[in-house]
């Protein structure tokens, strides 16, 4: 039987914090989306006022904002498909905590892959 | 030995039907199937426009005049706006329904995020479609190559 002392399936360990982050990551990524609809809109204004705004994302500091995001929507994609597995997959449950840490792993392949290409577009390289 | 004969039932046995809507079944299901297709669509988006090339530092006007002078291009963006903005839409609408405790506020917030979804599916579906990648009078020089032919 479940007890607070000795934690429950999800509490305080993968299972709760996965899910904590995956509503922070989604609530950060669906704002920028509504910004990032509205940046590219100004393609609609004139030429000028779309690469003037686009122009603020090729900033040293908003270079570290995509990484960032790419950060966000990256762990976002992944556990979402473990979220899929752990509901549609039989064995999916079981292997919550297996399938969290494989996440974090194909996570951190993306960011040691994007971060310095990243860096190289943005410092030139 | 005379067998026993059990009589038909009149009626057909039939568990209780629910009679509650059948939404929340539905927005489950849509977050999984657009959050699949999304993870395609999104990496895509993140890798033509952040990766190849020059990367966030070639995208201008011109580039995205590029992108949109084809079809393929138009409706992948189109899927990718209309999915995640759905997606991200009813994500949010989850997490009011958490946290929210006063049917006021949990309205009131619900009301801002529907028309701010709104806004920006019909704005965002009116660029791709209302786009033009040459538009007269325009600088030639923020132009894309093309447009000078």
């Amino acid at each position: 039987m479940a007890k607070a002392s000795t934690g429950t399936l999800y509490r305080g360990n993968e299972g709760m914090w996965s899910w904590v982050a995956h509503r922070v990551t989604g609530v950060g990524i669906f704002f920028f989306l509504l910004v990032h609809v509205l940046d590219t809109a100004l393609v609609r204004v004139s030429p000028e006022a779309y690469n003037a705004v686009i122009g603020t994302y090729k900033t040293p500091v908003m270079a570290f904002g995509e990484i960032a995001l790419v950060a966000a929507i990256a762990f976002h994609a992944f556990n979402g498909l473990r979220v899929i597995l752990v509901d549609f997959s039989k064995s999916g449950p079981k292997n919550q905590k297996k399938l969290f840490w494989g996440v974090m792993v194909v996570w951190l392949i993306i960011m040691i892959a994007f971060i310095p290409r990243q860096l190289m577009h943005t410092f030139g390289g | 030995m005379s067998t026993t004969s059990i009589p038909a039932p009149r009626t057909g046995y039939s568990r209780h039907k629910s009679t509650r809507s059948k939404f929340e079944m539905f927005a489950w299901l849509f977050m999984r199937i657009s959050g699949v297709v999304l993870v395609i669509l999104i990496f895509g988006h993140l890798f033509v426009n952040l990766w190849v090339g020059d990367g966030v530092q070639a995208i201008d006007f011109g580039f995205v005049a590029g992108k949109w002078a084809n079809p393929f291009w138009q409706i992948w963006d189109l899927l990718m706006l209309w999915l995640a903005m759905l997606h991200g839409t009813n994500g949010l609408r989850t997490i009011i329904m958490d946290y929210s405790e006063k049917p006021g506020t949990r309205m009131s917030l619900q009301v801002i995020l529907y028309i701010a979804s709104v806004i920006v599916i019909v704005l965002g579906t009116l660029v791709i479609f209302t786009f033009d990648p040459c538009p007269a009078g325009a600088d030639p020089s923020v132009l894309a190559e093309f447009c000078k032919a």
